[in-house]
C-alpha cells in the first residue's frame, strides 16, 4: 500500500495539520510519499519522498494548477491512495483529483477500523464503513482524528514538479484576515456558549446572563453568528475561535465537528440539550437533557443565591 | 442568464436516527424531511442575483430522490426559483456522490447554465464531492465554500472561508460554479403569495436513468450507531433537581463554582 499526501501550505509556511496526513499514513501501515506546493525550506520533516511544486509560480491557492500538479505527482509514484485533509484546501481540491482519475472519493475518515474507513453521517449521530470499488482512491480525513505523535524530524527526498502549462480561469486575488476579535475568548475561564436551541435573539441575553453569573464571557456556535444574534468574534469552532477554559457550557448546542473542534480541550464541559443523543454528549462531563430557557434560568437564580 | 441550482432534501439532524433494513443507512420511517440548510444559501443568491439583473435570469431548481423532495422543490420555487426539476430516484441514498454527480452533468451538459449553485455539503452524508466533481465534468470553473458573492461585468468576485475565519478571494468568469457555504446571506422565509405562485410553476420529472449512464465508485459496507463513551452524567427530570446536581457536580469537579 502506497499513500501519496497533500500537504497543505499557507501564507509561505507549510501547516502543521500536514503532518496528521504523516499519521494517518503510518496508522495505515502505508508507504509514504507527499506533495507540497509551496517552498523548499517549508517541506515536511518526513522521511519520504516530497513531490516540490513552487508556489510563487503555481499560486497558494489555485485549484486548476495544483489539480495538474497532483496528476503529475500520480504518474510518478502510481499511489494507492491519495490523501488530503478535509479542510477548506483538501475538500476543494481533492473532488477535482478523483474525477480526472475516475476513482471513488471517501470524505472525512474519522478512524480506521480494520483497515476500513470509518465515516460519519448525518452530524455523527450514525457511522458508515465505506469502500471503494477502484483500484486508486481518493481520501481526506477529519481534522485533528489522526494526530502526529512527538516532534517530526524526518530528511525529505525533494523532486521537483514543473507544469509545462500553467493557464488557469480562476485566479486567486489575495487573502483577507478574518474579522478584529472584539473579546479573546482564549482567555476566559469560563466561557458559556448560546447555539441555534437557544430559538431567538432575545434568548440570548438568558445565556449572558449565566455567564456573568459564572464570570465567564459569552460564546455561541456559527448559525447564532450568522443570524446576527451575537458577534463573529464571539463565535466558537474551526472558522472562529479555538478556546480551553476551565468550564464551557454549550447551551441548545448539537455538537457538530467544527464546533467541537474548537471546544473540546476544554477541562470541564456541560451541555445542555432537549435532545438525549445530541452528539455534545460525547465530549460533555455532564449532559442536561432539558429546555435550555426552562433550565438556565434556573441555574443563573441559584448560582446568584 | 441561465441558472441552475442544486438542492437535497434531508431529515432534521436533531431526529433520532435508526440503521435501514439493510444496514448500509438510515431508515426513513418518521424522519421530517426539509431543504438541506446549506442549499438555502444556494437558492438564496441564485433568487438575489436575478433581482440584481433585473429579473431576467432564469433558474431551474434541481433535485434528485424519491417524491418527497418535490416539497423542497416547491419551497425553492416559493422563494423564486423559475422551474422545478425531479430527477426521480427512490434509492438515491444507495448513489454515490460520483452518480449522483454524473447524473447532474447528464442533465445540464446540453442545457449551457451560465452560472450552477450547489451547496458545500449535504447535511446528513457530507461528503462536499458532488457540486465540485459536477464542475470537473461540465469542465467549468468552480469555487467552494463561498461567504461571499459579487458578480459584475460578467466576473464573479467569491470570497472562500478558510479556517479560522480567514477567507480567500478569487475570481473566475461564466460559465462557472459555486458551492455555498452557511452565512453566505439570509435564506428568505417564502411568503403565502409566492408559495401561491409556485404552484403554477413549470415541475418537470424525469427517471434518473435517463441521465445516469456510471456505475458507483464507493459503496458503503455498513451502517451503525456510534459507540456510547459513557464518559459523561447525564441528568434528566425535574428542573430544579437539575440544577441542584449540577452545581454539586461542578463544586466537587471545578473550581470555578465554589
Ligand atoms: C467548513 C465549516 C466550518 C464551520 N465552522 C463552525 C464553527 O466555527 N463553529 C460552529 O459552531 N459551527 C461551525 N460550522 C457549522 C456546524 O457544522 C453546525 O452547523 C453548527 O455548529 C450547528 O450549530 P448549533 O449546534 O447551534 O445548531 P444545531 O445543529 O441546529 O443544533 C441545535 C441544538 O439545540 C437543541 N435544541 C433545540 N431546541 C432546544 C431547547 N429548547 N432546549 C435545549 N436544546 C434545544 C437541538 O436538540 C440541537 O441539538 C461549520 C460548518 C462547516 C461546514
Ligand atoms: N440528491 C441530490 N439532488 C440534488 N442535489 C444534490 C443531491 N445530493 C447532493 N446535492 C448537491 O450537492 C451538494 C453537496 O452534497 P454532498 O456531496 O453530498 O455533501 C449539496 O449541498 C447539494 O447542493
Amino acid at each position: 500500500m502506497k499513500a501519496l499526501l497533500i500537504c497543505e501550505y499557507r501564507e509561505g509556511k507549510l501547516l502543521d495539520s500536514s503532518y496528521e496526513l504523516a499519521a494517518f499514513a503510518d496508522k495505515l501501515g502505508a508507504e509514504k510519499a507527499m506533495v507540497l506546493i509551496g517552498n523548499e525550506a517549508a517541506a515536511p520533516r518526513v522521511s519520504a519522498k516530497v513531490y516540490l511544486a513552487d508556489a510563487a509560480k503555481y499560486g497558494e491557492y489555485n485549484p486548476d494548477l495544483h489539480k495538474k500538479i497532483v496528476l503529475e505527482a500520480v504518474k510518478r509514484e502510481n499511489p494507492d491512495a491519495i490523501v488530503f485533509l478535509h479542510s477548506s484546501y483538501g475538500w476543494d481540491l481533492a473532488p477535482r483529483v478523483a474525477a480526472a482519475l475516475k476513482v471513488g472519493q471517501i470524505s472525512e475518515i474519522t478512524s480506521i477500523k480494520e483497515a476500513k474507513f470509518e465515516v460519519g453521517i448525518c452530524n455523527a449521530k450514525l457511522r458508515r464503513i465505506v469502500t471503494p470499488q477502484t483500484e486508486k482512491t481518493v481520501l481526506t480525513i477529519q481534522s485533528g482524528a489522526f494526530s502526529f505523535p512527538g516532534e517530526p524530524q524526518g530528511k525529505p527526498q525533494i523532486e521537483k514538479i514543473e507544469l509545462t502549462d500553467a493557464v488557469s480561469p480562476l485566479e486567486f486575488v489575495g487573502y483577507e484576515p478574518p474579522q478584529k476579535k472584539e473579546v479573546d475568548l482564549a482567555k476566559a475561564e469560563v466561557i458559556v456558549s448560546a447555539g441555534r436551541g437557544v430559538g431567538k435573539k432575545e434568548n440570548v441575553a438568558t445565556i449572558a446572563a449565566l455567564a456573568k453569573a459564572l464570570g465567564g464571557e459569552l460564546g455561541a456556535s456559527r448559525p447564532v453568528v450568522d443570524a446576527g444574534w451575537v458577534e463573529h468574534s464571539r463565535q466558537v469552532g474551526t472558522t472562529g475561535q479555538i478556546v480551553a477554559p476551565k468550564l464551557y457550557v454549550a447551551c441548545g448546542i448539537s455538537g457538530a465537528i467544527q464546533h467541537v473542534a474548537g471546544m473540546k480541550k476544554s477541562e470541564f464541559v456541560v451541555a445542555i440539550n432537549k435532545d438525549k443523543d445530541a452528539p455534545i454528549g460525547e465530549v460533555a462531563d455532564v449532559l442536561v437533557v432539558a429546555d435550555v430557557m426552562q433550565f438556565v434560568p434556573a441555574l443563573t437564580a441559584k448560582l446568584q443565591k | 442568464m441561465k441558472i441552475l441550482v442544486c438542492i437535497k432534501q434531508v431529515p432534521d439532524m436533531a431526529s433520532r436516527f435508526k440503521v435501514n433494513g439493510e444496514g448500509t443507512w438510515y431508515d426513513e420511517t418518521d424522519l421530517a424531511f426539509r431543504m438541506n440548510e446549506y442549499d438555502e444559501y444556494a437558492v438564496e443568491q441564485a433568487v438575489q442575483l436575478k433581482e440584481q439583473q433585473g429579473n431576467t435570469p432564469d433558474i431551474t431548481v434541481l433535485s434528485i430522490g424519491p417524491d418527497r423532495v418535490v416539497e423542497a422543490i416547491k419551497k425553492a420555487l416559493a422563494m423564486g426559483c423559475d422551474r422545478g426539476v425531479h430527477i426521480q430516484d427512490n434509492a438515491s441514498f444507495r448513489k454515490d456522490p460520483w452518480q449522483i454527480a454524473s447524473a447532474i452533468a447528464g442533465f445540464s451538459r446540453d442545457k449551457n447554465f451560465d452560472l450552477i449553485f450547489f451547496g458545500m455539503q449535504s447535511q446528513d452524508r457530507g461528503s462536499g464531492q458532488v457540486g465540485t466533481i459536477v464542475a470537473e465534468l461540465l469542465g467549468i470553473p468552480c469555487a467552494t465554500t463561498v461567504v461571499g458573492f459579487a458578480f459584475v461585468d460578467g466576473v464573479i468576485t467569491a470570497k472562500r472561508e478558510l479556517e479560522g475565519g480567514m477567507k480567500a478571494v478569487v475570481k473566475l468568469k461564466l460559465p462557472a460554479l459555486i458551492t455555498c457555504q452557511l452565512g453566505l446571506n439570509t435564506p428568505r422565509y417564502p411568503t403565502l403569495p409566492n408559495i401561491m405562485k409556485a404552484k403554477k410553476k413549470e415541475l418537470l420529472a424525469f427517471p434518473i436513468a435517463e441521465f445516469l449512464k456510471e456505475k458507483e465508485l464507493t459503496a458503503t459496507a455498513s451502517a451503525y450507531p456510534p459507540e456510547k463513551k459513557g464518559k459523561g452524567v447525564v441528568l434528566e427530570g425535574d428542573v430544579n433537581d437539575m440544577v441542584g446536581k449540577l452545581v454539586g457536580i461542578l463544586k466537587e469537579k471545578t473550581k470555578v463554582v465554589k
